[in-house]
């Protein structure tokens, strides 16, 4: 039998959303698509983590055999060009002519381009495609200032690609008085435009742009007002337009301003013509998100496929994290009193700003707005698209969150199953659940069968609470096993180990595990090992459990070569050191960097090369960093007392004193300190696991902070403490985290997921509520006794030192897959390939 | 036998080869990675080079098992491949090549012309 033609205008999201869903429910159908673009379909939501190191491969939505796979005829590069509706013909750029019998455009948008006189100028650019992020970025490496036109949500993205790419100055300039003015009031955008103006960017509202100015290229903005801004390039974002201009050459009905004009079964005025995502215009109104777009693909593969679905308008409900920043609107996000009541919750110290809107009865959430903390979303837009009778205090809704835990829980299970949890995919709380007593019983089975958390992945803190929930339901214990290979979690094991004495990986794998281990469980198990311990890590057997960093006692960097750093405890250093590490650096051709721990890092060692490099360092009085170690790394300082004239207490000193008491220390992920001579706070001891700050008194000691992708401020622990009672609350508190954190965990997430939080972990350290601060005291000292330097042992130890070496047949050969290119006169590692 | 005994390349000795992890071995230009699985009593021999981002790097892998299946994981990114059969255990498109090995006189030897 004959496959029924379908061809398929435009190869974005959305597009390929409708050929999975398709291709995966039926085969009556022969699907062809036609792409302008060179690659195959891609994030665009992403886009902009391109310049945060995402790869295009990175950010594709499928394989390369994945077309092939599904008998999908994919044209790249390839735009059509012309429609015939009477023979139900398509042409493309190549001249070639096509048969369908059905066609969807999936032409998207483009981006819209104001006509303002110059923008036709070299450094004038639109923020749409990867292509276009190229010609960004080539373009940036010469430019200091940019400015980006339009403050919307895409302007917002594009400011920050602008960040990333190391723009020295960035401009906003909006028309509109307020930044996001489709989701956010003007309260919200002053918050917001406070947050962004701390971050550096500038914020220009009320600006109308008249032209660019510069002579073929942009040098400036000229406004309306007749004032203008000096800038080296300019990124045009400032909204989209539908791509309708093949459905208007061949006669097919789009709208006054744009858009394919389509029904609630996605078909347009042609009955063989549908048009899908943000090219098509429902109800007078264009979608410009990805899950409105993915409803039509599905409502139109329903159809196709004989099923009856009709699109009813979506929610535009958005959350999403701009420079770092939260901004969420939901429901009816501006209506305003009389027709409702409003509460707002403000705290510009903290830059939060949150809008609930309430029915006048008060027993339904309208809709809202969040800046700054955005975490209450998922139940807030539950709470009002499910019609949820409030409680009698509705401001817990937006108050309540830091307690918020019983609040949340009860408000899963208050969900009906038919609210959507996932909108990318339109999945369910009910699809999720019947899936989890199904057997879906991890998160990751659970993405892979209902394909819930695939799309922008904002609900997945959702669906894991969902599944506890009904893991728990259903009586079934919830427990944190390691992997497949051991059936306890972190805690238990390190409770057996330490009561059979095991001391290898293979005789804790033979005791209490079972087959052969893997990466998971083998270096959690060697971190167990070395923090009960403390041995070589490298002996026993023990080397190959070790993460690659551990097992060759650095860091391995792109291109396999490796990085060397000594510690410098305190950031303090000699002028002798430094010029060692000069001299070795210059001797074994390394690139040098300073750290954020106050230390010097050195790039590109050949794994042949790192015991002749350390040989030399010891010589020279240096040991280990453990820069490669999920353990102790620095312990930041700042001058104190001995220099500054603000200093209260000799904080190098102390820095010193405890970099060198808790070295070499194994725990369940890396932890940092620092130490602060006064209230400024030079040290930022505050965003560390466990820092100290000098009082007139004596320290205050602060704990679980830390900066990396979800930064978190430290909380104060005690006050005012000698520095012995400080260095014996710090030893309880780090054996306390050693013993009972999960792997991977670093103090701040072991916190949030203590019950009491900070004030049981005090009574814990503190007032030793547990009766076990003598024998944690005990445990510090006796790693502090059994510390060795790694690297002199390894360097010293024949067996070990002749596995730094890359051939096992040639040991004297380097790796020659290894190569370098030279950048701002050191090397650098060549890209990925 | 005979016209085959020219692809096995004599790797190492046996006491060279790491208990329970991996080492390099270097074919003309090519690298080879030798796992010795001691717990399993087993020698697999794979390309050294995650195809994932080209890094000779399989050598330095841990080993281990996912269900029976031998695997290595790249120590990059983690991506695992099985001993057996060289196919990507995340679901990803890529496969490495995969070697005989064999065990003679304490000399392990690798038979260069790829299994898969």
């Amino acid at each position: 039998m004959k496959k029924i033609q379908i061809i398929v205008v435009g190869n974005g999201m959305v597009g390929y959303k409708f050929c999975e869903k398709l291709s995966s429910r039926s085969n009556l159908f022969k699907l062809t698509v036609f792409g302008e673009e060179p690659r195959r379909a891609y994030d665009r939501v992403h886009l902009s983590e391109y310049f945060n190191g995402k790869s295009s491969d990175d950010l594709s939505l499928s394989t390369e055999t994945w077309y092939q796979e599904n008998d999908i005829d994919l044209h790249l590069s390839s735009p059509v060009i012309k429609i015939d509706r009477e023979f139900k013909t398509v042409s493309t750029l190549d001249g070639k002519s096509y048969e369908y019998d059905f066609l969807i455009f999936a032409t998207g948008s483009g981006a819209f381009v104001p006509n303002i006189p110059g923008v036709e100028k070299e450094g004038v650019f639109v923020y749409r495609t990867i292509e276009d992020l190229d010609l960004i970025s080539g373009y940036a490496k010469k430019a200091r200032t940019a400015s980006v036109i339009g403050g919307g949500l895409l302007g917002l993205e594009a400011a920050k690609a602008l960040i990333d790419l190391g723009i020295q100055k960035t401009s906003i300039v909006e028309f509109a008085p307020r930044l996001m003015p489709r989701q956010i009031d003007d309260a919200g955008s002053q918050m917001l435009r406070s947050k962004l103006s701390d971050l550096g960017l500038e914020i220009l509202l009320n600006k109308n742009t008249s032209y660019i100015e510069g002579e073929g290229a942009i040098t400036g903005l000229k406004f309306s007002d007749d004032t203008s801004l000096a800038v080296d390039m300019l990124v045009i974002s400032a909204g989209i337009k539908p791509r309708d201009e093949l459905a208007r050459a061949c006669g097919i009905e789009v709208g006054a301003r744009g858009g394919i004009v389509v029904d609630q079964k996605m078909q347009t005025n042609d009955p063989s013509i549908f048009a899908i995502g943000e090219c098509a215009l429902f109800e007078g109104m264009i979608y410009g998100l990805i899950a409105p777009g993915y409803e039509m693909a599905e409502v139109l593969v329903t159809n196709l496929c004989d099923g009856t679905k009709t699109f009813l308008g979506f929610d535009m409900s958005t959350k999403l994290k701009l420079i770092g920043i939260d901004v969420a609107s939901f429901g009816d996000n501006f209506i305003t009193e009389p027709d409702c009541r409003t509460i707002v919750f403000e705290n510009k110290h903290k830059g939060i700003y949150k809008r609930i809107n309430i029915s006048n009865d008060g027993q339904y959430l309208l809709g809202g707005i969040l800046i700054g903390d955005a975490t209450a979303y998922n139940l807030l837009l539950q709470t009002s698209n499910n019609r949820i009778i409030l409680s009698d205090d509705p401001e817990e809704l937006i108050l309540g969150s830091r307690g918020g835990d019983t609040a949340a829980g009860s408000g899963i299970t208050s969900l009906p199953d038919s609210a959507l949890i996932c909108s990318c995919e339109g999945i369910s709380k009910g699809d999720i659940c019947s899936a989890v007593i199904d057997g879906c019983e991890n998160i990751d089975d659970l993405k892979k069968c209902t394909k819930a958390g695939t799309g922008c992945g904002g609900c997945l803190p959702m669906v894991k609470d969902l599944l506890s929930y009904t893991l728990k339901s259903q009586g079934k214990y919830v427990k944190n096993v390691i992997c497949e290979h051991f059936d306890y979690s972190r805690q238990e094991l390190f409770d057996l180990i330490h009561i059979h004495e095991l001391k290898s990986y293979d005789a804790v794998l033979d005791a209490l595990g079972k087959s052969d281990g893997c990466e998971v469980c083998k270096p959690m198990v060697a971190s167990l090992l070395a923090s009960l311990w403390n041995e070589m890590i490298l002996e026993k057997g023990n080397d190959v459990a070790q993460d690659s960093n551990d097992r060759f006692l650095a860091n391995i960097q792109k291109g396999g070569s490796y990085s060397v750093v000594p510690r410098v405890a305190g950031g303090e250093i000699t002028p002798e050191k430094l010029i060692t590490i000069g001299e070795v650096a210059k001797k074994y051709n390394l690139y040098t960097k300073i750290t954020g721990g106050q230390r010097i890092d050195m790039f590109g060692a050949h794994l042949n090369d790192l015991p002749l490099i350390w040989e030399e360092l010891i010589a020279a009085g240096f040991e280990s960093g453990h820069a490669y170690g999920k353990g102790l790394r620095t312990v930041k300082s700042c001058v104190g007392s001995t220099w500054c004239r603000f200093g209260l207490h000799d904080s190098v000193s102390f820095a010193i004193r405890i970099e060198e008491r808790y070295r070499g220390i194994r725990a369940p992920h890396k932890f940092k300190s620092g130490v602060s001579g006064c209230i400024r706070e030079c040290a930022e001891a505050q965003s560390k696991d466990f820092g100290i700050i000098a009082t007139e008194k004596g320290w205050n000691l602060y704990v679980c902070g830390n900066g990396g992708s979800k930064p978190q401020h430290a909380l104060l622990l005690a006050t005012d403490l000698d520095s012995d009672t400080c260095i014996r609350y710090i030893d309880r508190f780090l054996m306390f985290y050693i013993k009972t954190a999960d792997p991977l965990t670093r103090t701040a997430t072991w916190l949030n997921k203590m019950e009491g939080g900070i004030d049981y972990l005090r009574n814990v350290v503190v007032n030793d509520s547990l009766n076990m601060a003598q024998q944690w005291e005990n445990d510090v000292e006796n790693l502090i006794n059994s510390y060795k330097c790694e690297w002199k042992e390894a360097v010293e130890n024949p067996a070990i030192r002749k596995r730094f070496s890359h051939f096992v047949n040639a040991p004297e050969d380097k790796d020659p897959s290894i190569e370098f290119v030279e950048m701002r006169g050191q090397k650098r590692t060549a890209e990925w390939k | 036998m005979n016209e085959t005994s020219e692809s096995w390349l004599a790797a190492c000795k046996v006491e060279d080869a790491v208990e329970n992890g991996g080492v390099c071995i270097k074919h003309g230009d090519d690298q080879i990675a030798l796992f010795y699985f001691t717990r399993r009593n087993e020698w697999y021999a794979t390309q050294n080079e995650c195809p994932h981002k080209k890094q000779m790097a399989l050598s330095r892998g841990m080993i281990g098992s996912d269900s029976d299946e031998p695997k290595v994981a790249c120590p990059f990114h983690k991506k695992t491949f099985s001993l057996n059969t060289g196919e990507c255990l995340n679901g990803e498109e890529c496969a490495i090549k995969v070697y005989p090995v064999k065990i003679e006189d304490g000399t392990v030897y690798i038979n260069t012309l790829a299994k898969f």
